[in-house]
């Protein structure tokens, strides 16, 4: 398998590192492959601009930093202008619809999914980040259906797995072909 | 699991039972993991005041019988030189975990750096030696940490893990099988009957048996020179004899200590020589160099003190050059320089810290020593 990199980046309190922490779970664990995952630490994870990197191999991985993503997930304009507006051309870039305004001059292959929004309407705005991973596993091949669920179902607390698979669905059946992504 | 977490993990596997220390970034997560696993298991870890007491406190839990540890950072690794020094000289089992942040000073808190090397190995007092490990990854330094107690039970001397922010932040994938008690050393008790216990005596390996606090042998230890009934004893000759017995028996055991893993050597005419982080992204230059044609290899160094200076020696009758990447400006390239003498350069590869070295750089200092 080729190497392949995410980083997920917006601002503290939107799950970020625990998106990360469930992708490179879901990835090393369930997928049975190796995974890295470096992450903002201190004040910023905290409410400050945040990000949170996972590379995924086969084999050991060496180096443990981005080289170039595949795919971003982007939850705030700050991030966006820091890495959206420099993303490859062939990189993914996922963003929520409500909270980033997209570069329409940008070459790279720009998804939208208003996740806080779909969260609001699940009653629990905090599942968000659940609802962008459910849209990941749709839209890339970073990491597979089932181990992203099985990944979201051993990291969450006990008591939200109904809700958190709730949210994984909504996204995962968002439909990409949806006005945002016209 | 990240790199800290990995870290607790290991030493509950390898039977510490006794954790003391101060919190501080990048280490705080270890001693968060240790407060949270060691009442699991019957073990005790204790909040200190600073780093000089939880260093303190570490070699007394020592002597009460218990494998114990502490973690910290830069600054207080500073603080801890002191009763580290203790440590050595009452030949205290015990281990130090440093996960190193970019200094002097209070520096990057939050970001890597590898300048702790000389300290680790110069930073307390007088003359001695000492065991210090450098961990690559999680699972790395889970298997380090085990193999540090063992190191220090059987030698009788703190063991060092040198590590650093981004081995103990990163989070990968860690298997950790049950150790079996064989796998696992224990101090070496005395066999002989209190009254007739000399607490300084060595056995043929140089390493005296230790006996525990409150089994019924009554003995003293003191950080001043002391004759094998551990009692102070100031001349020249019983100076001698101490010191130079805490010296060889790290010295004269450094074949079964030194550890080091090799990539692509044997053939290799230029030797990148790398250590911790470093290691991962020295690996990716080597692969990236060969591609170019250029033979290249990679010699990992496991254990950082005693330095593996056989091994240098050996390699720098075949090799051009060792290029040695450093997140400092400058440790480890002097061993290696010293070990290569005139037969191979040394050339070194500095990063003044908060990040890791970019593979394009190692990758460049190795086309470079090519000329």
């Amino acid at each position: 398998m080729k190497r392949k990199e995410i980083r997920i980046s917006g601002f503290g309190g939107q799950g970020i590192v625990l998106s990360g922490y469930i992708v490179g779970k879901a990835a090393s664990i369930y997928d049975k492959k190796s995974a890295s995952l470096t992450q903002s630490y201190g004040p910023e994870s905290r409410g400050g601009s945040c990000r949170a990197e996972v590379v995924i191999d086969d084999a050991i991985i060496e180096y443990p930093y981005l080289v170039t993503p595949q795919v971003q997930i982007i939850l705030s304009q700050d991030a966006y202008n820091q890495y959206g507006k420099n993303a490859a051309p062939d990189t993914l870039v996922i963003v929520d619809s409500d909270l980033v305004k997209v570069d329409s001059s940008q070459k790279a292959k720009h998804l939208s999914i208003p996740a806080r929004r779909m969260a609001e309407e699940l009653g629990r705005p905090v599942v968000a980040n659940i609802i962008m991973l459910g849209f990941l596993a749709a839209t890339s091949d970073i990491v597979s259906y089932e181990a992203l669920k099985d990944s979201i179902l051993n990291s969450i607390p006990k008591g939200t797995e109904d809700l958190n698979m709730k949210a994984f669905e909504f996204g995962y059946n968002y439909d990409v072909e949806h006005e945002d992504n016209a | 699991m990240n790199g800290d977490s990995a870290c607790a993990e290991g030493a509950i596997s390898a039977g510490c039972r006794f954790f003391a220390g101060y919190p501080i970034t990048p280490a705080s997560e270890l001693a968060e993991r240790m407060s949270e696993r060691l009442p699991q298991v019957g073990g005790v870890c204790i909040q200190m005041e600073d780093e000089l007491a939880s260093m303190a406190a570490v070699l007394g839990a020592s002597w009460a019988g218990l494998k114990a540890m502490t973690a910290t950072s830069g600054p207080g690794f500073s603080l801890m030189m002191e009763n580290l020094g203790l440590g050595v000289m009452l030949e205290t089992p015990c281990v130090l975990v440093n996960i190193q942040r970019a200094g002097p000073s209070t520096g990057l808190p939050t970001m890597t750096g590898q300048g702790d090397m000389m300290q680790a190995r110069w930073g307390s007092h007088g003359s001695y030696e000492i065991i210090a490990l450098a961990p690559i990854s999680p699972q790395d330094i889970f298997d380090l940490t085990i193999l540090a107690f063992n190191l220090s039970e059987k030698y009788r001397v703190p063991v060092l893990i040198m590590a650093d922010e981004v081995v103990g932040h990163m989070s990968e994938k860690v298997t950790m099988p049950t150790i079996a008690a064989k796998d696992l050393v224990e101090r070496r008790r005395p066999k002989v009957k209190p009254g007739k216990y000399l607490p300084y005596k060595p056995d043929a390996d140089l390493v005296p048996p230790m006996a525990v606090a409150g089994e019924g042998y009554h003995f003293h230890v003191t950080g001043l020179t002391h004759d094998e009934r551990g009692y102070p004893v100031m001349t020249v000759e019983a100076h001698d004899r101490l010191v130079r017995r805490l010296v060889d028996k790290i010295r004269l055991n450094r074949h079964d200590i030194i550890k080091y893993k090799e990539f692509q050597v044997e053939d290799a005419d230029i030797i990148v020589c790398a250590y911790g982080i470093s290691v991962r992204i020295a690996q990716l230059a080597v692969r990236m160099a060969r591609e170019e044609g250029i033979r290249a290899g990679l010699l990992q160094l496991i254990t950082i003190w005693p330095f593996a200076e056989q091994r240098i020696r050996e390699l720098s009758l075949q090799a051009k050059a060792f290029v040695v990447p450093e997140i400092n400006y400058g440790q480890i390239v002097l061993e290696v320089e010293r070990c290569a003498g005139d037969r191979a350069r040394a050339i070194l590869v500095p990063h003044m810290g908060g990040s890791v070295h970019s593979p394009q750089t190692i990758l460049e200092a190795i086309r470079e020593a090519t000329q």
